[in-house]
């Protein structure tokens, strides 16, 4: 019991800036969470919400010139940003690896499967060709791919979208990682592939013990997947709670716009409840709450109090946390009156 | 009830792209079967969803009928008239009455060109006067699809996604054609934007009476928006139905394997239920598999199946579906109540 509470992963204020010829991004603004060994943390939110960037930054991806990454990553107790490079690089594809949304552009194309496995496993291992090889054979095995064999003598263009996120996702857990990050890993794929690619994605996880941070945007692969749910936007938490929470007892209305904003497989809804306006820009970020611009609610706090003063990300429940003014008897109103979530 | 005739009818559609090898003389060696064969009506003012999943032709099959593709043979009847047998001239005053919204709002309208440009293009290329003057009657679009007028003079890379989709329905709503075939319009589009576009395009169709061929394959989306639903897969439809029956009772194995795979924003709804996972992936639509297209990935598939390609059939009133054994245990409660016919003890 006590190694599945350990904690794995802790960010704590972390911040994201490119210096663009427009001015300052600010990509992600005071980003904290924690993972725990063996679980799902997953972070949502729409483009531009910072949710890829920051998984970048704590694996150390987001380099330049223009780019500046500050806060505080710890991966086992080691703090990452800051670090050496080349400690960093070693944790890279051993203790921590990443899947990203589209496999055809992060295998090599000039490269055999096998060899482009084989050569993941013997950069991190003193081993031979010979038993990296069958250590390869094993994994791509039980990521499915049928004629194993054959398949590690074919190039990725030779595969089709599921089968390139199966030796993706093979590569990435090879050296049997402690943390794996996925990027939107279904996201370029059919729903009846991606069905399968969620159900290898837990098997293995229950499996080898993995942590996930599972970047999405879809509500549905986060019902599925999540222990606990990060929602991102204009770079910020807004809300960090474990899974039903969100779904059921969502606190923050930009949640409850991103769950308004889906039409239900389940039942037909008559008619969308959409977030109006647009995405901030990252550039100019309102001084205020992010989402003040577009929300329905703002009213209800009086002395423009969201326009002027950021909220902070404060806990209202033991494990639950929002960015937003409004109090708890005010969220309990409009969750009632507007039928969000789960109603008691 | 009066008998309305449908807008659209097409029957046997077939659209084959042919696969070339050599290079000068180059030789015909295959063809990928994009549409193999299907059959649709449309009737005004409605929406019939076309999904299914990458590659099974519902886009290649969208463009066809409006003749944006030539078909491969199969015939295609709007309001009446057969548009494979009309000539060029004729076709381009036909599309008066027949637009197309497309998928990515970046590459489907000219980057050189202003909103104002893009807009009257439609009344510019038909020769269409509207009362009261280009400016205004483009003025009025957009402010119908929610853009400021003002912005009349911008150019696309001025706009965000979801407002440069509002460019693509103005263009396609300014000639108040009677059919839209809307291409995936909302799939390159953020959550929260989708569902702006999808009230806007409901909005529409309740103002001007428009008839939607919406292709698309996210199944929620299909059926927030359709009043009937057609299943593709590998170039033929495998089921059609009213969109709740096709929702709640689904006939052909591969539908009920797709509603399954689709994952429920909902924790214990989604954890708590049971899920047909499909093996393998689609095959290739330039060899696909003798009988029945799906035979290679169904759980149900007998000898019949693999020899012989079942014909879509009506199993209740207006739900067909092309399957040799569809799901059983639907149909017996479909059958206790048939329509149209009374109950004889």
């Amino acid at each position: 019991m006590s190694e599945t509470d350990e904690v794995l992963l802790s960010v704590r204020n972390l911040y994201v800036e490119f210096a663009t010829d427009d001015g300052l991004v600010s990509a992600v603004n005071d980003l904290s969470y924690d993972l725990k060994r063996g679980k799902t943390l997953a972070i949502v939110g729409e483009s531009g919400s910072g949710k890829s960037v920051s998984s970048m930054a704590l694996m150390g991806l987001v380099a330049g010139m223009n780019a500046k990454v500050s806060g505080e990553v710890y991966f086992d107790g080691q703090q990452l940003i800051g670090a050496d490079p080349e400690s960093v690089r070693k944790l890279r594809g051993d203790r921590m690896a990443m899947i990203f949304q589209d496999p055809l552009s992060s295998l090599h194309p000039f490269f055999r499967i096998g060899d482009q496995l084989v050569e993941a496993v013997q950069v991190h291992h003193d081993i031979d060709k010979k038993q990296a090889q069958v250590r390869v054979k094993a994994m791509l095995e039980r990521v499915g791919i049928p004629d194993v064999d054959q398949r590690m003598n074919e190039y990725p263009h030779q595969l089709s979208g599921g089968m390139r996120q199966r030796v993706m996702i093979g590569m990435s857990l090879i050296n049997n990682p402690e943390l794996l990050i996925a990027d939107e890993p279904t996201t370029a794929l059919d729903v009846t592939v991606q069905a399968q690619i969620l159900e290898l994605l837990k098997d293995l996880q229950k499996e080898f013990g993995t942590a996930i941070i599972l970047i999405t945007h879809d509500l549905g692969v986060v019902a599925d997947m999540a222990d606990e749910v990060v929602v991102m936007y204009g770079g910020s938490a807004v809300e960090h709670a474990p899974v039903r929470e969100i779904f059921y007892e969502p606190a923050m209305p930009y949640t409850w716009g991103l769950i308004a904003s889906i039409p239900q497989i389940s039942a037909k809804n008559a008619h969308l409840d959409p977030i109006p306006g647009n995405p901030p820009s990252l550039i100019n970020l309102p001084s205020g709450c992010v989402f003040a611009p577009r929300c329905a609610f703002k009213q209800l706090v009086g002395d423009d109090l969201c326009e002027h003063e950021r909220p902070q990300l404060s806990l209202i429940s033991l494990e639950h946390a929002s960015r937003c003014h409004l109090t708890e008897n005010q969220r309990t109103d409009i969750r009632r009156a507007r039928l969000i979530g789960r109603q008691k | 009830m009066t008998q309305v005739s449908p807008i659209l009818k097409v029957s046997n559609l077939v659209k084959h792209f042919p696969i070339t090898s050599g290079g000068i003389f180059q030789r015909t060696t295959g063809a990928v079967k994009a549409v193999d064969g299907i059959s649709l009506e449309v009737f005004p003012g409605e929406t019939l969803g076309l999904v299914g999943e990458s590659g099974c032709g519902k886009s290649t099959a969208g463009r066809t009928v409006l003749r944006l593709l030539e078909p491969t043979s199969g015939s295609i009847e709007f309001e009446g008239q057969n548009l494979i047998k009309v000539s060029k001239r004729e076709l381009v005053f036909m599309r008066r009455e027949m637009q197309m919204i497309f998928q990515d709002p970046y590459s489907s309208l000219n980057p050189r060109a202003t909103v104002g440009d893009i807009i009257s293009a439609p009344f510019q290329v038909q020769g269409v006067k509207p009362v009261g003057g280009l400016r205004s009657a483009v003025g009025d679009l957009m402010e119908r699809v929610g853009l400021n007028p003002e912005h009349f003079n911008r150019y696309p890379n001025e706009f965000s996604g979801g407002q440069r989709q509002r460019i693509g329905i103005a263009r396609a709503i300014a000639l108040q054609p009677k059919l839209i075939v809307c291409d995936e319009p909302v799939s390159a589009l953020d959550v929260s934007i989708q569902a702006q576009i999808l009230n806007l395009l409901a909005e529409i169709q309740k103002d001007f009476g428009i008839a939607y061929v919406f292709v698309a394959h996210d199944l929620s989306v299909v059926r927030h928006i359709s009043d009937r639903v057609a299943v593709m897969y590998l170039g033929q439809i495998m089921e059609s139905a009213p969109s709740e029956l096709l929702y709640t009772e689904p006939l052909h194995p591969y539908t009920h394997a797709l509603l399954s795979a689709i994952p429920i924003p909902d924790p214990d709804l989604e954890r708590n239920r049971e899920r047909i996972i499909l093996s393998g992936d689609l095959p290739s639509p330039s060899n696909p598999p003798a009988g029945c297209v799906f035979n290679t990935r169904c759980w149900k598939a007998e000898d019949k199946c693999r020899s012989e390609r079942p014909v879509l059939r009506e199993i209740s009133m207006g739900h067909q579906v092309a399957c040799h054994f569809p799901e059983q245990n639907l149909i017996e409660t479909i059958s206790v109540a048939p329509t149209g016919t009374d109950f004889i003890a």
